[in-house]
């Protein structure tokens, strides 16, 4: 480096590049001709557009977003949609019964960082092959307007029980209370391909399928 | 003196005063939303659609037209805010001095042929009959009628009432820009009157070749001319382009807006105006517009005349040889010469409203050095020019003059060629299909592709 300035430069955008320097010739200085230049390259987008949009074949806004056209997204009506990998708003996975498949171990709640999930566990009843087993959750309270949308709840979760891919993202609304997300409403809420359960297959214990240790093999 | 009978010319004049006022009021309006929708077209945008009338279930939208009607009630409702310290009785003078020299320059504007009203139609005992008329000459004397000329006021000294009132407008501006008690406003007032002064001297030494070579200052006598020989832009190509690049200047529209210019004045001599004072000269910007296509169309673009469409009907010639020869009644000839000048005034404000958008701000001094360097001197050039041909052309030879006969009727012919090759380019782009391209790259687009495309809802809002 010969020369350093201060205050530093930051870096050029790697699609910088330099314009060269145009030499005025006898169009350019002339006017008229480049005029006419510019006034034919705005008739060219004004007719194109035109047509297609009195026709309504407007490009596609997310397809053929690189062609020629009016692709903009007229947002409320036409929305892009998320990439796949997208955190949006979170969803509580079903078992084939529809009840959660959250067992209530509290990884999530403790992963979170910004402490906006609240579980409150339960046991199943006396005689249910599940008690003592795994508990449920009795309420699974999430704060969304706490909620950072790091994901660690997911990450965190040992059952797939809960999902940020519902592909929606935080909706704005009146009062604070309406952020409160509850059991039943994560429970609706379905994912990307409009399934409420997993691709995970969860085995039950007492399938033949289940790998771990049920109680049956418990012989003390 | 003969006494006039009121009749006769009350009611064709109130008439000609609603169809010139109205348009003129009402393409004001459209040009608002023209300015929009087709600036938005020109940017691959969509532009303003949202305004909607609710009657019950049904949703009026027309194409987002009624923000234009948004934007007339918006200027009625809004605080009529005055300055302090600002001469009230000026500050509320200037919209009106600034409105009504544009809406008196339409006066003399002929929209169309004169009409012999007792020639449209006859009843006779075979029926209902659409007599034509002669192409020359004056019918009215001698079939004991009289004439409506379709012009609000037909005086004998056309352009020069118009090169009067077109002054005008500027001391609108000027007022307003001093009795704002703002310094912004204060230098646009500043800019619009220096800036008017040098493009009025272009304006009248570009339209001085005109009517030098129309031999009369009657705006409908140089529309006569122009349909007997060639349109105004075969005549006179460099005062068509001084006079455009002046009407615009007059009109304060970019690339001349430097009165108003937005990034360095606010919003230059208007800039404390608010509600309808304001809306009367954004308003006055547009009818200016208007007024300044009128003048274009009249005085180059041929004004009511369609090539080979004459008084008496469809004449296609050239020189001597006549290849088609169509009798048309009056009635119709009169129906199409008006449609023609308004369609033609249209296509010209759409044209300047594609100027508007492609081109941007002249900074101060070039505007200068445009009007007083180069318009100027040209316009002189051209005057010198129009004046030596003439001089030539004075007693021409049958030859020369047959040439010239047959080099008018080509022109004739191309203008007629162009606008058909226009319309049917037009059609066959719009019938065409648009080509397209997909690019189906990241899984945001293939989420779409897999719902066959994106999907729109109702509109919201």
């Amino acid at each position: 480096m010969a020369t350093s300035t201060f205050p530093k430069k930051p870096p050029s955008p790697t699609n910088a590049y330099v314009v060269a320097h145009v030499d005025p010739t006898a169009s350019t200085q002339a006017y008229l001709p480049e005029i006419f230049k510019g006034l034919g390259v705005a008739m060219k987008h004004f007719f194109k557009n035109t047509k297609e949009m009195v026709r309504g074949e407007r490009p596609d806004p997310v397809l053929e977003s690189i062609a020629q056209g009016v692709t903009t997204i007229s947002y409320p009506e036409q929305k892009r949609p998320y990439p796949e990998r997208f955190r949006g708003l979170h969803r509580l996975t079903q078992r084939d019964d529809g009840s959660p498949r959250c067992v209530a171990c509290l990884c999530c709640s403790t992963a979170c960082p910004a402490q906006c999930i609240f579980i409150e566990a339960g046991e199943y009843p006396e005689g249910d092959p599940r008690r003592g087993y795994e508990r449920h959750p009795v309420k699974f309270v999430i704060d969304e307007l706490r909620c950072i949308f790091c994901g660690y709840c997911v990450e965190a979760c040992p059952c797939d029980a809960i999902r940020m891919d519902t592909g929606l993202h935080a909706v704005p609304y009146d009062s604070r209370e309406q952020f409160i997300y509850r059991k039943d409403l994560l429970l609706a809420a379905a994912g990307r391909d409009g399934s409420h359960e997993t691709a995970n297959p969860r085995h039950e214990p007492g399938d033949a399928s289940h790998p771990g240790v049920t109680r049956q093999h418990i012989t003390h | 003196m003969t006494p006039i009978d009121s009749t006769q010319w009350i009611l064709p004049t109130v008439i000609k005063i609603a169809i010139m006022i109205g348009f003129l009021i009402n393409v004001a309006a459209l040009l608002t939303w023209l300015d929009r929708r087709q600036s938005a077209m020109m940017q691959d945008r969509i532009g303003p659609n949202r305004a909607v009338l609710k009657i019950g279930k049904f949703e009026l939208r027309v194409a987002g037209l009624l923000h234009t009607a948004a934007d007339g009630l918006k200027f009625f409702f809004k605080e009529d805010f005055v300055p302090p310290n600002a001469d009230k009785l000026l500050f509320g003078l200037a919209p009106i001095l600034a409105m009504m020299p544009v809406l008196a320059l339409v006066a003399v504007i002929p929209m169309g042929d004169t009409v012999f009203p007792h020639l449209l139609w006859r009843h006779t005992d075979h029926g209902w009959v659409f007599p034509a008329i002669s192409r020359l000459g004056v019918e009215a004397g001698r079939f004991g009628g009289h004439a409506i000329e379709l012009a609000v006021a037909p005086l004998s000294s056309g352009i020069l009432f118009i090169f009067a009132l077109a002054g005008q407008g500027i001391v609108g501006a000027a007022i307003a820009g001093w009795s704002s008690d703002n310094k912004f406003s204060l230098m646009g007032a500043l800019r619009a009157a220096s800036q008017m002064v040098s493009y009025e001297v272009t304006i009248g030494l570009s339209l001085a070749g005109a009517f030098m070579l129309y031999g009369t200052v009657r705006l409908d006598d140089m529309v006569r001319w122009q349909g007997e020989n060639c349109w105004g832009i075969f005549a006179q190509p460099a005062a068509f382009f001084l006079f455009f690049a002046s009407a615009v200047a007059e009109s304060k529209r970019i690339p001349f807006d430097l009165p108003e210019a937005e990034s360095e004045l606010v919003s230059g001599y208007f800039t404390e105006y608010s509600g309808m004072k304001f809306g009367m000269f954004y308003f006055a910007e547009y009818m200016e517009v208007v007024t300044s296509s009128m003048l274009l169309v009249t005085i180059f673009l041929g004004g009511w005349q369609l090539p080979f469409f004459h008084r008496d009907g469809i004449t296609i010639a050239v020189g001597d040889w006549v290849v088609v020869h169509q009798v048309i009644p009056h009635i119709w000839m009169s129906i199409v010469g008006v449609v023609v000048f308004f369609g033609k005034v249209l296509a010209v404000c759409v044209f300047q409203a594609f100027v508007r958008w492609s081109l941007p701000r002249f900074r101060y001094d070039q505007l200068m050095k445009l009007g007083w360097r180069v318009l100027l001197p040209l316009s002189l050039g051209n005057l010198f020019v129009t004046g030596c041909v003439i001089l030539a052309l004075d007693k021409p030879s049958v030859d020369l003059a047959a040439g010239l006969k047959v080099a008018a009727d080509l022109s004739q012919l191309a203008v007629a060629l162009v606008i058909t090759i226009f319309v049917l380019r037009g059609i066959v782009g719009f019938s065409s299909p648009a080509r397209r391209s997909r690019w189906i790259v990241g899984t945001s687009a293939e989420f779409a592709d897999a719902r066959g495309g994106t999907e729109t809802g109702p509109m919201q809002a």
